[in-house]
């Protein structure tokens, strides 16, 4: 399945700041056919970094999606069966407008005065790329980690446009622990004279502190267990301490070469505006409780968590469960097992693929039914 | 004795899923109903009452394996432990509330009957009788706890932590002013209505507050 990035173009968008963008772009992907009644779209929503190439082999970098292996013919997000769409974010640096994009008043790059944006603005947009498409109805929204918050988000604000939510690996709410590593990475990157206050297009980007921010969200990205496997105290193409400070372990090796490769794909200012709109993320902000801002939700849900995920821990899945349940809303819920921490949502496939399925399929019969 | 309970013999139990306490909870559960499955294990009766009676299923399983099944077959399972699972249910969110084989294997049996009527109009409770004359007969006889059938675990695998009999269940109820409003007691392939607390292997109650 070889996939082409396309681009949709918007007059303009107004931003949770009070800001206008305008225009405003989108990137994005479709996979399947959508169908005659415009009933078996699926929205799949990126994780921090990720962008708007969930699957197939790019016609462009000849590279699979991110998601590829959840989404295909036969996958768990059957495109025998779905039509789905995965967008980059706005803020993002993969097509979609972000402080890399240019700004047509000065002609020059936003750089950081592009407009802070939150999950709810980047949600919003997408709601006009699904507009656009004349789908009033999505199957499905889904996603891991922020693509889980996004996910949320949608239930929330658009609940007539959601029939089932697929919340994976995430939070209704950043917690102190998130938001501090989020301010690590940004710290790092705004501490790199490279950064030069963000205005950096013209000449060297802030590499060092992208990298080292890179390195940072790796390891929260593994577990302790899944470290000690991969790496244990295993040195680097040596059978000694080098007694100096270059590579010695192989964990070393893998942040290093982890970090300079990001370099290569993502802007650092993009960095510092997706992590904001992250830490800002608060579903029950204005409500008194979790419970009462999920009360506008009317999907059916389907939370999924990892027991070795520390960034997003398990019970920050279940607050959004209990929620639901106290609501009587239709949730099912389940605390996989895996070593992978919080990237088990992309590589912990089998169990995820059996789930997803059946639930798609049974909110599939319930929407025909109706 | 035996002659008298002949006759005294209801009807034969059909199986739902093997299982003749389904079968039951299958007849009683009225169509396009709310329905919470305490224990449900991997969905089956959950889909069952889905495809048959088309109610509107919710489930709590504890065993991730088995709550990966139910989800995989369309059930909305919730993984967690019974016990601390209900109180984030709100009163009377359910028509039924249903606890088949699970009530003697729970910690606190009377917290969770109590979680249950509060959360569902109705509750239908169905657990092996522990009065049963072959459960009375082989602990007479072998002085140790016992086994049979109905209870084949040696005492230290037994999930059994709670038995109860037929009439336990019934002082219960009165005792703490819930209405039985039906009971069925399984023997064999039937249903039978003299001495169950003797000759009962399962009972089936529905009660509500």
């Amino acid at each position: 399945m070889v996939v082409e990035t396309q681009l949709a173009q918007f007059d303009s968008i107004s931003l949770d700041c009070g800001a206008t963008l305008a225009p405003v772009e989108i990137a994005y992907e479709t996979y399947g056919e959508l169908n005659r009644d415009k009933t078996n779209a699926i929205l799949i929503e990126h994780a921090f970094t990720g962008d708007a190439h969930a699957a197939g082999v790019s016609n462009d970098t000849g590279k699979p999606g991110w998601w590829d292996n959840m989404i295909g013919p036969g996958k768990a997000f059957d495109t025998d069966k779905h039509f789905l769409i995965c967008s980059n974010v706005l803020g993002g640096c993969r097509g979609t407008t972000g402080p890399a994009s240019i700004n047509p008043a000065t002609g020059c790059p936003y750089a950081m005065s592009f407009p802070v944006i939150t999950i709810s603005d980047m949600v919003r947009l997408q709601k006009m790329l699904v507009d656009r498409h004349g789908i009033t109805r999505l199957l499905s929204v889904a996603g891991g980690s922020m693509g889980g918050m996004q996910a949320l988000e949608w239930a929330a604000a658009y609940p007539e446009m959601v029939a089932s939510t697929i919340p994976i690996a995430t939070t209704a709410r950043h917690t102190a622990m998130q938001i501090a590593f989020n301010e690590v990475g940004r710290q790092s990157i705004m501490a790199d004279p490279d950064w030069n206050q963000g205005a950096y297009y013209s000449g060297r980007p802030p590499a060092r502190g992208l990298s080292v921010a890179r390195m940072v969200g790796h390891i929260t990205y593994m577990s302790d267990e899944s470290m000690r496997h991969k790496f244990g105290r295993r040195l680097r193409e040596k059978d000694a301490f080098g007694f100096d400070f270059s590579v010695d372990f192989e964990v070393e090796n893998y942040l290093r070469y982890r970090g300079s490769q990001f370099v290569d794909r993502f802007d650092a200012n993009s960095y510092l505006y997706i992590t904001k709109a992250e830490d800002y993320f608060d579903l029950s902000r204005g409500y008194p409780t979790l419970a009462a801002s999920l009360q506008r939700a009317t999907s059916r849900f389907l939370v999924i968590s990892f027991i070795s995920d520390w960034l997003y821990p398990s019970y920050q899945s279940l607050e959004i469960v209990n929620a639901l349940r106290s609501l009587n809303s239709d949730v099912a819920y389940c605390d996989l097992p895996s070593n992978y921490g919080h990237d088990a949502f992309l590589v912990e496939v089998g169990e995820q693929t059996e789930i997803v399925r059946g639930f798609l399929a049974r909110t599939a019969r319930d929407a025909r039914n109706q | 004795m035996k002659a008298a309970v002949e006759t005294r013999r209801g009807p034969l139990v059909r199986e739902i899923l093997g299982r003749r306490d389904y079968a039951i909870i299958g007849e009683i559960v009225e169509p396009k109903t709310k329905v919470l499955d305490l224990g449900c294990g991997d969905g089956e009766l959950l889909e069952w009452l889905v495809d048959n009676k088309n109610i509107d299923a919710r489930g709590v399983e504890l065993n991730p394996t088995r709550v990966q099944r139910a989800i995989a077959r369309g059930v909305s399972v919730y993984q967690g432990d019974i016990e601390e699972s209900l109180e984030h249910y709100s009163d009377l969110a359910f028509d039924y509330v249903i606890a088949s084989q699970t009530l003697q294997e729970m910690r606190r049996p009377l917290k969770v009957l109590r979680a249950m009527l509060r959360i569902g109009r109705r509750v239908i409770v169905a657990f092996p009788n522990f009065g049963h004359w072959r459960v009375r007969w082989a602990h007479l006889t072998s002085g140790r706890s016992p086994r049979t059938s109905l209870f084949p675990y040696e005492w230290y695998e037994s999930p059994n932590i709670h038995f109860l009999t037929v009439e336990d269940f019934q002082e219960l109820a009165a005792k703490e002013n819930w209405t039985i409003e039906r009971s069925y007691f399984l023997a064999g392939p039937r249903t039978i209505t003299l001495r169950p607390n003797l000759l009962a292997e399962v009972a089936v109650f529905q009660v509500r507050k």
